[in-house]
């Protein structure tokens, strides 16, 4: 008995190590890595049109959602085939630095500022104008949480910051160096304020007390953008990466992507304007 | 939902035990010659890998991150964000437990048997076998323990596999990442599973060492 037991314990360890040895290697499909922000697939997005591109071409997105500062930094070492990622100007420095040959609008959404209902810093009242309510929450020193990781959203915040020409500091400021939907989770927690995209907001509203205090003025525009990295530079998969920038931006996907949420939340998280 | 879930929980499954199973097939038969003889650096080996023991696993991710990297000395291979990296990452965490572990659980038995086994007239192999037959039930708490750190472990997958849905999503990236989305019901879940995984294992470690006795 004891014999026996042993020998199926040996007998499956071997078994299992066969197996994912086989798992592992099976994974010679077409593929590339897409670098994105925590936006796109934090908001839904990615899972509701990846699915389709893959079906459609059998070429498998993987999908790994950092900071807009990071993906960039990836795309730069070429861990990334392709980066959709939202700060056109540092995109536009990553063009002209060589690291990737083009780059294109795909979609647009917009930020807001969200805080607490109570709204104590009354951002409300500015009126939409998000200098004025940056300049009031420091002001008042409300809590206010920063993504903190040069991420797209981040790069915005700091534009602002930098337009005020406030030196952010104190313990008021709270730099969380995490994703978008976790800021979100940790402002509802601290009834705190902060700078959101649009898209995640609305797919987490229905988890979240905070209420959108300022929305829609020219500053807070959010332009996504799609490139390829460099060939040149680094050995990525370019055909796969150019057959998803094509489909990407064909009316066909444009309108799917600016379908997106209008069922669930009846708006678009996204407005597509690829340029033809 | 169970379509998400399950290849989350299977490779969790596979990038564990295989890790598991490199770092204690390294480990132990480093450690079973390293606990016999005697030489001169040998409390420093030991040491260095008591530290390493305790590497937080993000150190480590870090680590395999930049030799994956494209830029790195391994980059051409393009194993960065695949299971393979995570795989490599968690043989590296695992492997001086394994080995610290068994060394000190055989110091003391390990050089009788081979007395033993070298009146009886056995080679070095034979001497080798006896002494991880001997000491079977001992190793295999270890081996518990070294599969204990790798499925438990977050940073170190986080940041070389990448949290790749359908990829590289194992069951402690899938927990930080859906609770970093407000999505606890679906966290819990998996926690639970996670839970109850390590009871399954205990269980048969419980009922060999049951047999054995």
């Amino acid at each position: 008995m004891k014999k026996n037991l042993t020998k199926f314990f040996y007998f499956s360890v071997i078994f299992i190590f066969c197996l994912s040895f086989l798992s592992c290697t099976s994974v010679n499909e077409k593929s590339f890595i897409l670098a994105t922000t925590t936006s796109t697939q934090d908001s839904g997005l990615l899972d509701y049109i990846l699915p389709v591109f893959e079906k459609e071409t059998g070429i498998k997105v993987k999908v790994v959602a950092k900071g807009t500062g990071e993906a960039l930094e990836m795309g730069k070492r070429g861990d990334a085939d392709c980066l959709l990622v939202h700060a056109k100007s540092k995109e536009e420095q990553f063009v002209n630095d060589g690291y990737a040959l083009k780059r294109y609008d795909v979609m647009y959404n917009d930020f807001v500022i969200v805080g607490p209902k109570e709204d104590r810093a009354q951002i409300k009242s500015t009126g939409n104008d998000p200098l004025l309510a940056f300049k009031k929450i420091y002001e008042n020193k409300v809590a206010f949480i920063s993504r903190g990781d040069e991420s797209g959203t981040h790069t915005k915040e700091k534009e602002i910051w930098k337009k005020l020409n406030i030196n952010i500091k104190g313990e008021w400021y709270i730099s969380a160096g995490t994703g978008m939907g976790a800021v979100l989770k940790m402002a509802d927690e601290k009834k705190a304020y902060t700078l959101t995209d649009r898209a995640t907001y609305l797919s987490m509203k229905d988890k979240i007390s905070l209420v959108i205090l300022v929305e829609k003025n020219p500053i807070l525009y959010n332009q996504y953008g799609i490139m390829m990295v460099n060939p040149k530079k680094h050995k990525i998969k370019e055909k796969e990466v150019q057959t998803f920038i094509d489909w990407i931006l064909s009316d066909k996907t444009q309108k799917l992507i600016g379908e997106y949420g209008r069922d669930k939340y009846g708006q678009s998280l996204f407005i597509p304007n690829a340029k033809k | 939902m169970a379509s998400e879930i399950l290849p989350v929980i299977f490779l969790s499954l596979i990038v564990s035990f295989t890790s598991t199973f490199i770092a204690s097939v390294i480990g132990i038969s480093a450690a079973v010659p390293f606990s016999i003889k005697n030489f001169k650096l040998k409390k420093y080996i030991l040491r260095i890998n008591e530290v390493l023991m305790s590497m937080p696993p993000v150190l480590m991710g870090l680590i395999v991150y930049v030799v994956l990297s494209k830029e790195g000395s391994l980059g051409n291979y393009n194993l960065l964000f695949t299971p393979f990296a995570m795989i490599i990452a968690q043989t590296l965490l695992v492997m001086p437990i394994v080995f610290t572990l068994t060394v000190s659980s055989l110091s003391k038995v390990s050089v009788e048997i081979m007395k033993n086994c070298k009146v009886l007239g056995a080679g070095r192999f034979e001497i080798f076998i006896s002494i991880i037959n001997e000491c079977r039930m001992q190793i295999l708490s270890i081996i518990t323990t070294g599969f204990g750190r790798a499925i438990s472990e977050v940073g170190a997958v986080m940041m070389v596999g990448g949290n790749i849905k359908g990829h590289t999503r194992v069951m402690t990236t899938f927990i930080a990442f859906e609770t970093g989305k407000g999505n606890f019901r679906e966290a819990f879940i998996i926690g639970g599973i996670l839970l109850f995984i390590s009871l399954i294992v205990n269980t048969l470690i419980h009922c060999f060492k049951g047999e054995a006795e």
